[in-house]
């Protein structure tokens, strides 16, 4: 399967050793860019403070000097802890992290693996990182780190639900799991026989969208559901005895899965790469798509840490009664009423 | 309905389709493996140039600053477990789901490697939509036994 990729025949091995290449640098800035942008300038904005300013122009590589920073950290393990488990519960959250990038499509041809499944494999590498998090957490022998990593556990389980299910909706009206398929039956379609702009998904999908940008809040356990990293209860939860670069690894993760998920929603939602006016099919959806995608990532991540910074934490209780009870029913209702007007209509 | 086009492949067809998926699947593979080569170079990288002065004292678990109590794997109540045996159950159903709402309304294409048509499956409609609130109905009904039970509250 030599695809053409910039006119020129690429055999699988060279393919994706790009694909490799791209990615390994595309995680990491990814994270850099949410870093800056969210964590450091909207955040001192939203809380009418200044931020870092000292490193690069206007406090840009401030990251990059903590990257610089934290490589040059002591590698302390503890005594106590379960030495193997420990090592390898980082790889586990960054491979979660590194496979949902394979299905997210930022031009035609733009995309790492176009799975079939592609949606329904996001949902659920996307949960593997909950056993990451266990490992984490157990594996280090501190009691902070234990409930942590507990915490973590049940509540991303409650919310992998709404999760899911938030997305069989738009499942059911593009009728692909493919990620290019949910793009182009955005791109082909039409807003009461008015086609010009395509038919995103958010539109039709109001609910859903509600019900996912909640779960996703949830799934990367930001606040107002951050109590298993909750500082004041228990000092960071599942990476409080990680230092250096090996804790660096967990923020790395969250921050591009946070990405990831912006982009999920942004694709699943706002019609991904798609621009109204340029053909899909053409040579400049590829230059044009990744573009278009980004913005729309950023729209979807500046709601995602509006929420993370405005809102005090649930307590656990309330959090677990108010994915059993209120989305999880929203979201069976979401399905049966899309179902419904899709068969009727 | 399935067409009286034939579904067997021929044998170069059906070894090009399989290698096809089996490429994407070994993509994914590789994208595992590339988180653990990436930890593996950044802290290779930083092994050369961070600091190793072992003290007794680094290595205790962290407890607030005072010497840890106990053992680091007490003995906890955890009190939504019961939240993980209904997680169960809707997991479940949602493997069910996905496949259903691919085919719910609209035409499939079932394609050879080659991307020609096989053959045109027809949307499920109305009966696949009432077969499957049915399903979704025993389900609730599940979640609403559940919450009438207590089970569904801080215990």
């Amino acid at each position: 399967m030599n695809e053409l990729v910039l006119a020129i025949e690429l055999a699988f091995w060279q393919q994706t050793l790009i694909k490799v290449l791209v990615a390994a640098v595309l995680v990491p800035t990814t994270a850099l860019i949410f870093g800056i942008v969210f964590l450091f300038k909207v955040m001192s904005w939203m809380q009418s403070r200044m931020g870092p300013q000292e490193a690069g122009p206007r406090g840009l590589l401030q990251l990059l000097a903590d990257g610089a920073k934290f490589l040059q950290k002591e590698d302390i393990i503890p005594d106590k802890a379960d030495r193997f488990v420990f090592k390898a519960a980082p790889v586990v959250v960054l491979a979660s992290t590194f496979l949902i990038y394979v299905i997210l499509p930022a031009g035609p041809d733009l995309i790492i693996s176009d799975l079939p499944t592609g949606i329904f494999f996001a949902m659920a590498v996307s949960s593997l990182s909950v056993i990451g998090v266990l490992m984490a957490g157990w594996s280090s022998s501190n009691k902070y780190a234990l409930m942590g990593g507990l915490r973590a556990g049940g509540q991303l389980i409650a919310y992998e639900l709404p999760l899911i299910l938030a997305v069989v909706g738009v499942v059911i009206q593009a009728g692909s799991l493919s990620m290019q398929d949910i793009v182009l039956a955005q791109a082909n379609g039409s807003m009461l026989g008015f086609s010009g702009v395509g038919l995103p998904f958010l539109i039709t999908q109001i609910l859903g969208f509600g019900i996912f940008m909640v779960a996703i809040q949830a799934e990367l356990t930001q606040p107002p559901f951050d109590m298993p990293v909750a500082e004041s209860e228990v000092v960071g939860g599942f990476h409080v005895e990680y230092t250096g670069f090996r804790f660096l690894f967990f923020f790395l993760a969250e921050f591009a899965t946070a990405f990831a998920f912006a982009a999920i929603a942004a694709t699943l939602f706002l019609g991904g790469w798609y621009v109204p006016g340029i053909d899909p099919d053409s040579m400049l959806a590829n230059v044009v798509g990744p573009i278009a995608l980004f913005v729309k990532i950023m729209v979807v991540a500046f709601l995602i840490f509006w929420f993370r910074f405005t809102y005090p934490r649930f307590r656990e209780d309330q959090l677990q009664r108010f994915a059993w009870k209120y989305l999880i029913p929203l979201a069976l209702v979401n399905i049966t009423i899309t179902g419904a007007l899709v068969v009727a209509l | 309905m399935l067409t009286d086009t034939p579904l067997l492949l021929s044998a170069t067809t059906a070894g090009e389709s399989y290698s096809d998926f089996l490429r994407q699947y070994l993509t994914v593979g590789i994208f595992a493996l590339l988180a653990l080569a990436m930890v593996a170079a950044i802290l290779g990288a930083g092994a050369l140039i961070r600091p190793n002065r072992p003290q007794p004292g680094k290595y205790i678990t962290y407890e607030s600053g005072v010497d840890p109590v106990g053992e680091g794997w007490p003995q906890t109540q955890i009190r939504y477990y019961i939240f993980a045996l209904l997680f169960v159950i809707f997991d479940v159903e949602a493997v069910f789901i996905f496949p259903w709402a691919t085919r719910l309304a609209g035409e499939t294409n079932l394609v050879d490697s080659t991307g020609g048509v096989l053959a045109v499956l027809s949307p499920y409609g109305s009966y696949g939509l009432v077969k499957m609130l049915l399903f979704i109905f025993v389900l609730a009904l599940g979640l609403v036994y559940a919450w009438r039970k207590k089970v569904l509250r801080w215990m």
